[in-house]
């Protein structure tokens, strides 16, 4: 669907260049989603710049499906971008126009005429949920209802790809949540390929297929959320995996052992399991656990023990609940962004 | 207040806003291209063109630097090529719409960097061109602003017209300066003064309302 061949984009600042995507190769398939994540000036928000051209890459191709979008002509250009659509962190709508005009503007501007615009704009406001909202301004909706008529815009076109930059860091994680299942509907339902930017790996979680690190304009690993989840591999992935609040139990002395549970039983009281068959005492020193229809998903750190048998026992125990954990021991962080 | 003073008064106002609308609206005419012009020439614009840009920058800042009143006489030949003369209302407009065009491109100009560039970004990325950006997002996004900006010029463009009477442009101008000044009739001056000040205020007022009115940023 979407290949990047070797994409670098170099800014020249007064400071000198910037490199903000270095040699990325990247593919992603068509009917996925595919989250890109890494911390704020990784170099994210560039590459899915360059997925429209919005940023033209220094270097490297870029190709939707069999178009060389680097070859491109302005116009050829023009006419991909309607297959591509894109939503933002601010959202930018236009704030003169209310939103069933919001949502007919990319109509508009393809020459569809105002009735057939009007009326694929309220399909699309069913989808999004907002039927009531039709005459209302940007200004009078909240950043979730914002954020649905951005979608719905973006789709108007009957897009192949969506790209989201963002698009969910503006929002309450409630109203996140309502948004990435709207994604995740839309996906499915219409089959729209997604782009997921994002600094948060529980929205990598929450809907992604396959997900790629980056640091610094460089793709440090991809591959399935799963496998990154459970096994990180580059520094910047065991960051991102750590549960947000682990940060302050990041002390040179301290080793855990992190619990990854992905999809098991919400149910199944696992942890005071293991307390009881390794008659052990346990302290958790941080956790990030969500219960998304009566699975299990996040992690939960716990102090590793000193005996290498007591070590032993707890994973062997966790192995045979099919939970996969894992020893890390965390060096000093003075800032993880 | 005698008859014939009242005349007068009326036929200055009824000038005065024949010039001033006109004038407006010409350097309206000519001001929102070059506004747009320099601003999608400029940094990080859609057409970024720094020759052009430059060039068109440099014309409006040498018209913006020169007094009006200087301009006034300075331009008097181009004023009688264009309209035929150079006393009255009419030819008063030629100056006028001189100075007022460059200052309303200024202002055209920072309306439009007001525009939120996300949303020109989003723009691009749904495929518009160049036009349906200018058209379709730009100026509709800036248009509150720019109704703002073009309450502030009618006030501009009414002072310099009054400044036009001290060389034959009509108007409550031309009456403040015959009666008020060379025929020391200070009561008349005053009345003008206060007809200015009551016309700037009308239109300052009644922008602000439509503006209010217009703007769909503020609604709640």
């Amino acid at each position: 669907m979407i290949r990047l061949e070797n994409v670098t984009k170099i800014f020249q600042t007064k400071e000198g260049a910037v490199t903000a995507a270095d040699h990325v190769n990247l593919e992603i398939k068509d009917g996925e989603i595919f989250g890109i994540i890494g911390f704020s000036g990784a170099g994210k928000s560039t590459l899915v710049r360059c997925l429209n051209l919005l940023e033209r890459p220094s270097e490297g191709e870029v190709w939707f499906g069999d178009l060389n979008l680097t070859k491109a002509s302005e116009k050829e250009l023009r006419e991909a971008r309607r297959s591509i659509g894109m939503i933002f962190q601010q959202f930018n709508l236009l704030s003169q126009r209310n939103v069933i005009d919001n949502i007919c503007y990319p109509l508009e501007i393809a020459g569809v005429d105002k009735k057939n615009a009007r009326n694929k704009a309220r399909e699309l406001l069913d989808i999004v949920d907002l039927r009531d909202k039709e005459k209302a301004y940007p200004a009078q909706l909240s950043g979730g209802q914002k954020q649905r008529v951005a979608i719905a815009r973006a789709l108007a076109t009957d897009p192949k790809v969506l790209l989201c930059d963002e698009a969910t860091s503006a929002l309450d994680p409630l109203t996140t949540r309502n948004i990435l299942e709207l994604l995740k509907d839309i996906n499915k339902k219409l089959g729209v390929t997604i782009v997921i930017i994002t600094h948060e790996m529980r929205v990598v979680e929450q809907i992604c297929d396959r997900v790629a690190v980056m640091s610094e304009g460089v793709v440090e690993e991809s591959g399935t959320v799963g496998e990154i989840f459970r096994n990180p591999r580059s520094d910047t992935a065991r960051k991102l995996v750590m549960p947000e609040q682990s940060s302050d139990v990041r002390t040179p002395t301290k080793d855990f052992i992190r619990i990854v549970f992905d999809g098991q039983s919400s149910y199944e009281p696992v942890m005071s399991q293991l307390v009881l068959s390794t008659n052990m005492e346990l302290s958790i020193l941080g956790a990030s656990t969500e219960d998304i229809g009566g699975a299990a998903y996040g992690q939960l750190l716990i102090e590793k023990p000193d005996d290498e048998e007591k070590l032993r026992q707890i994973q062997e125990f966790l192995k045979s609940k099919g939970v996969h954990a894992e020893a890390v021991s965390i060096k000093k962080e003075s800032d993880n962004g | 207040m005698d008859e014939k003073l009242i005349e007068l008064l009326v036929g200055g106002i009824g000038e005065t806003f024949y010039m001033v609308v006109v004038s407006t609206l010409a350097a309206y005419i000519i001001g929102i291209p070059l506004g747009v012009l320099v601003y999608v020439t400029g940094d990080g614009g859609i057409r970024e063109n720094k020759p052009v840009n430059m060039i068109f920058s440099l014309i409006i800042n040498i018209v913006r630097s020169v007094p009006f009143l200087i301009l006034l006489v300075a331009i008097l030949p181009f004023t009688r090529f264009v309209v035929g003369t150079t006393i009255g209302s009419t030819a008063s407009i030629v100056p006028l719409v001189v100075a007022a065009a460059p200052f309303v491109a200024r202002m055209v100009e920072s309306s439009l960097k007001e525009v939120d560039l996300g949303v020109i970004e989003a723009a691009k990325a749904m495929g518009s061109t160049d036009w349906q950006i200018i058209w379709k997002v730009l100026l509709p996004e800036a248009r509150p602003s720019l109704l703002l900006g073009m309450t502030i010029a009618f006030a501009t463009i009414l002072g310099y017209s009054a400044m036009a009477g001290f060389v034959g442009g009509g108007g409550l101008g031309a009456i403040a300066v015959n009666y008020g000044y060379y025929r020391y009739q200070t009561g008349v001056m005053m009345i003008t003064v206060a007809l200015l000040v009551l016309i700037v205020q009308i239109f300052q007022e009644g922008g602000i309302k439509l503006v209010n009115r217009i703007d769909r940023r503020m609604k709640s």
